[in-house]
């Protein structure tokens, strides 16, 4: 039932979007904004209860809160920049995306370096 | 569920009072009221969206633990 009402919402503001873009593009672009974060507002609630039945499982299978956490981290980081870069390229500002996203991976490089080390550790010690 | 969809149809209105105004100020020749106008327009736009993507950020850093 939600992706009908989510559907229609993206459809009415694409059509307003489309319908002030001739008069004020400016305010087209806040539109768009407006409208990608009203989205993601309504999906939300879902994603939240998604991650808790996943940590759920990964207590139960034992695995150590850390690395559940950096992944959750990751992905937020990706989404929001995603979000933040796809809106700004609409609007026309490629080179603002495109720094948008290098930041974003940098960030997730910084928080995915312990987990690397610590694989990398985890296997010395296999092997010597 | 319904709110949401009132503040595009706001941002909508807001932006086509504003390009309505901008003509007829035009035509009754007040050209800067019309940019006036335009500045209010927009600061009230942005006051609603930046509620909202206020909202959205507290509620992605509740959900994917991002402090």
């Amino acid at each position: 039932m939600d992706v009908l009402q989510i559907v229609a919402l993206g459809l009415t503001a694409t059509v307003l979007i489309v319908v002030v873009k001739s008069q004020r593009p400016d305010l087209a672009v806040v539109l768009s904004v407006a409208a990608g974060a009203i989205i993601f507002l309504l999906v939300l609630g879902k994603i939240g209860s998604i991650i808790e039945v996943v940590k759920e499982l990964s207590q139960r299978a034992g695995i150590s809160m850390v690395y559940l956490g950096t992944i959750l981290k990751i992905v937020g980081i990706a989404y929001i920049a995603e979000f933040g870069s796809q809106i700004c390229r609409d609007a026309g500002e490629g080179a603002v995306a495109s720094k948008i996203e290098f930041a974003a991976k940098v960030l997730i490089m910084v928080l995915a370096v312990p987990i690397v080390v610590a694989v990398l550790q985890s296997l010395l010690k296999l092997l010597w | 569920m319904g709110s949401s969809i009132d503040l595009i149809f706001k941002i909508a209105g807001v932006g086509i009072l504003v390009s309505v105004l901008n003509t007829i100020l035009k035509h009754a020749g007040k050209e800067e009221q019309g940019q006036i106008v335009t500045l209010a327009g927009l600061a009230i736009v942005f006051i609603w969206v930046i509620q909202l993507l206020a909202n959205l950020f507290d509620q992605v850093k509740s959900v994917f633990r991002l402090f």
